[in-house]
C-alpha cells in the first residue's frame, strides 16, 4: 500500500479537533516554516516538489507562485478555492469535513511564503455544514496562536476567512471566484491582467485550490525533493481521486501518480470493479469537462500500453484517443449507461451553469443542449451529430473562460467515440427511448495501430 | 425574476442580532470593501425571511452602501438564492450525471409523487417545495439531497429514506 500524505491519519478518531491533529504532529509545517524558513525558501521547496494545481488545470503551484507582483505597501491575498463543482469531484469536501486543520495549516504556510497577511478560503455555499467545521478549526488554531498576531512569537500576522458562494458552478474559475468574493455576479475577468498582478480589490493574489494547499503541509515537512520522488516523471505527489458512477466502492482516494488505471479500477484498495457484476462501458476519468473515454481506450493507450494515473498517460493520444486528469473527478459508466443521456446531462449542466457573459458559451451550450436533448428522446436527425459537433467546435477557445471549452469537450468526445450509440437513437428512436445501447463493443480489445 | 410587485410592500427592519452578524461579517474585509459581504449576508438574511423579496434586499443595499440593483443582479445570478416564497422544507436532489447514474432521476419522480407538487411549486400547507439542483459534489454517495437554511445532506437517498424524511420534518414542525 502507497503512503499517504494528506489522508494518513483521516481514521484517527477526532482528527477534526485541533488537539488530536496537533498529536499526529499536525502544525509541524507551520512551525517548521515561520520559524526556519524564508518566504523565499518556501516558494523554492514547492517548485521543488513539482507540485502542479489539483483543481482541474494542473498548472504548476511554485510557478504561479513565483510569478506573484510585490509592490511596496500593496497587500497581496491568498484566496483558497473551496468552490468544488465540478461533476464527479468530491475530494475537497472530503478533505476539509475530515481533516480541516490540513487545510488551515497549508493556508498559514502558504500565506507566509506569498507574504499575504489576509486570507480567504472561498466554499461554495452548498457546503454550509464545511463551512462551519472550518470556522471551528480556525478558531481553535487562532486560540493556540497558531493566528492572529505575531503567530508563534514569530512576529508574522494572518487573519484567515471562510467566504460562503451563492451556488454558482462558475465560481470555481479563480477571476470569476474573485468577483463572487467581492461581492459581485461571477462573471469571470479578461485576462491579462493575471490576479498574481491584479487579482482581490486589485492587489495581487494567488488562487489555489484546497489539496494543492494541503499539499504543501507534506512538502514542508519532508521537503520538496521527497515529495517528488513519489509519483511518475512530472506527475509528481499523490493525488486525491473522487470515485463515483458504477464502481463498487465509491469514495475518495488517495493514490500515488502513476498508479496503473486497471489497479485503481479493479482493485479491493480502491475501487474494487464495477458494482452488481456489471462491465465497464466508459469512464470520465478527471471531473465531467473532460473527454469521455469507451473502456477500451482507457484502459489502455491506442498504442496498447497499460494506462496511468498521471497527467501524462491520462492525456496520452491528446483529444483523438486520450483524456486529462482535469480534478481526479473519476466516473464510472456501467454497461447499462446511455451515453446520449449522459452527454444531455452533462450539457444541460453547462448551460445552466454558463454566466452568459460570451455569447458562443450562452447560446451555443443551449443549442446542443436541445439537440442533445431530441436525440435522446428519439426525435433526433443524423445530421445531429455533425451539428453538434459544429457548434462545440464554435465554443470552443472563443470564450473568456473555460467553461465554454468544458461543455464542448464532453460533447465532441462522445461523439467522436459513441457515434454509433448516436446514430443508433435516430434510426430506432423509439427503442431508444425503452432501451439502451448496451455496452456493444466498447470494452472490446482495440485493434493494433498500423505500423508506420 | 425579481418580484417587483413587492417594492410596494412594508419596508424591512432588521433585528439588531442580525445587524450584528452584519458588522462581524463585513468586518473581515478591508475598509470600503463592505461590498463583499453581499453574499454572506444575502445567506444570512434567506435563513431569516425564506425568500428574497424586493424589499429585504434594498434593506441589505441601505446597509451596506450600494445601490438596490447591485444586490438585485447579485441575487439573481447565483442559484441558491430564492425570488420567490419556497416552502418552509426546500428539498434540493442533485439532478447531475454521477447522481443520475445511480438513480437521482427516480428519487426527484418520488420526491414528485410523495409531495404531490411539480418541481418549484409549495405544497399546500406552506411545508414543501422541492427542485433539481447542479452537482452538490457528492458524487460518491448518490443521490444526495440538501435542505436549507443549515444545508443538512442526505446521502444515499432510497424511497424509503425519503418517506422517513419527510415524515420526520413533519414531525419536526409540528413540535
Amino acid at each position: 500500500m502507497a503512503r499517504k500524505l494528506l489522508l494518513e491519519h483521516i481514521n484517527v478518531p477526532g482528527i477534526n479537533t485541533f488537539d488530536v491533529y496537533r498529536q499526529k504532529g499536525g502544525y509541524a509545517a507551520v512551525e517548521k516554516a515561520l520559524k526556519t524558513l524564508t518566504p523565499e525558501e518556501i516558494v523554492e521547496e514547492v517548485k521543488k516538489s513539482g507540485l502542479r494545481g489539483r483543481g482541474g488545470a494542473g498548472f504548476p503551484t511554485g510557478m504561479k507562485w513565483s510569478f506573484l507582483a510585490k509592490p511596496e505597501g500593496v497587500a497581496r491575498y491568498l484566496v483558497c478555492n473551496a468552490d468544488e463543482s465540478e461533476p464527479g469531484t468530491f475530494k475537497d469536501r472530503y478533505l476539509m469535513t475530515y481533516i480541516p486543520h490540513l487545510l488551515i495549516e497549508g493556508m498559514i504556510v502558504s500565506s507566509f511564503a506569498l507574504g499575504a497577511h489576509a486570507s480567504y478560503i472561498y466554499v461554495r455555499g452548498e457546503m454550509m455544514p464545511q463551512i462551519r467545521i472550518l470556522e471551528k478549526a480556525i478558531a481553535e488554531a487562532k486560540a493556540k496562536g497558531f493566528l492572529g498576531k505575531n503567530i508563534l512569537g514569530t512576529g508574522y500576522d494572518l487573519e484567515l476567512y471562510v467566504q460562503p458562494g451563492g451556488g454558482a458552478y462558475i465560481c470555481g474559475e479563480e477571476t470569476a471566484l474573485l468577483e463572487s468574493l467581492e461581492g459581485k455576479r461571477g462573471n469571470p475577468r479578461i485576462k491579462p491582467p493575471f490576479p498574481a498582478i491584479a487579482g482581490l480589490y486589485g492587489c495581487p493574489t494567488v488562487v489555489n485550490n484546497v489539496e494543492s494547499i494541503a499539499a504543501v503541509v507534506p512538502i514542508i515537512n519532508e521537503g520538496g525533493e521527497e515529495y517528488a520522488k513519489v509519483g511518475v516523471g512530472r506527475s509528481t505527489g499523490t493525488k486525491l481521486i473522487s470515485a463515483g458512477g458504477n464502481v463498487k466502492k465509491p469514495g475518495v482516494y488517495e493514490i500515488d501518480l502513476g498508479l496503473p488505471v486497471e489497479e485503481f479500477l479493479y482493485s479491493d484498495e480502491y475501487c474494487g470493479g464495477i458494482a452488481n457484476g456489471k462491465r465497464l462501458k466508459a469512464v470520465v476519468a478527471g471531473g465531467s469537462s473532460v473527454p469521455i473515454l469507451p473502456a477500451n481506450l482507457f484502459l489502455k493507450t491506442i498504442n496498447g500500453d497499460a494506462r496511468l494515473m498521471s497527467y501524462e498517460s491520462l492525456a496520452d493520444g491528446g483529444f483523438v484517443s486520450g483524456t486529462m486528469m482535469g480534478s481526479g473527478g473519476f466516473i464510472a459508466f456501467d454497461e447499462d449507461q446511455c451515453i446520449v443521456r449522459n452527454t444531455w446531462n452533462f450539457t444541460r449542466f453547462y448551460h445552466h451553469e454558463s454566466c452568459g457573459q460570451c455569447s458562443p458559451c450562452r447560446e451555443g451550450t443551449g443549442w446542443m443542449e436541445k439537440v442533445l436533448h431530441r436525440l435522446e428522446y428519439g426525435h433526433g436527425k443524423m445530421s445531429d451529430m455533425d451539428l453538434l459537433v459544429d457548434v462545440s467546435k464554435k465554443i470552443e477557445g472563443n470564450t473568456i473562460c473555460p467553461l465554454g471549452d468544458a461543455a464542448a469537450w464532453p460533447v465532441a468526445s462522445a461523439i467522436r467515440h459513441f457515434r454509433d450509440e448516436f446514430e443508433w437513437h435516430v434510426t430506432n428512436g423509439a427503442e431508444a427511448v425503452k432501451r439502451n445501447y448496451g455496452l456493444a463493443h466498447y470494452a472490446d480489445p482495440l485493434p493494433k495501430p498500423e505500423a508506420v | 425574476m425579481l418580484r417587483v410587485d413587492d417594492a410596494q410592500a412594508a419596508p424591512v427592519t432588521f433585528s439588531p442580532e442580525l445587524i450584528k452578524q452584519f458588522d462581524d461579517i463585513v468586518s473581515r474585509y478591508p475598509v470600503g470593501k463592505q461590498k463583499s459581504a453581499l453574499l454572506p449576508i444575502l445567506h444570512l438574511v434567506q435563513a431569516e425571511y425564506g425568500w428574497l423579496s424586493a424589499p429585504v434586499m434594498d434593506k441589505v443595499a441601505e446597509y451596506l452602501q450600494l445601490q438596490s440593483i447591485e444586490v438585485y443582479e447579485v441575487a439573481t445570478f447565483y442559484s441558491m438564492y430564492f425570488m420567490r416564497p419556497q416552502g418552509k422544507y426546500v428539498l434540493e436532489v442533485c439532478r447531475t450525471g454521477p447522481c443520475c447514474l445511480v438513480g437521482a432521476e427516480k428519487i426527484m419522480d418520488y420526491i414528485e409523487q410523495k409531495l404531490g407538487v411539480k418541481e418549484g411549486e409549495v405544497t399546500p400547507d406552506g411545508l414543501f417545495s422541492w427542485r433539481g439542483v447542479e452537482c452538490l459534489a457528492a458524487c460518491g454517495f448518490g443521490p444526495v439531497l440538501q435542505i436549507g437554511p443549515e444545508y443538512t445532506f442526505y446521502e444515499n437517498l432510497t424511497e424509503q429514506s425519503v418517506d422517513t424524511l419527510i415524515s420526520d420534518l413533519k414531525a419536526k414542525s409540528n413540535n
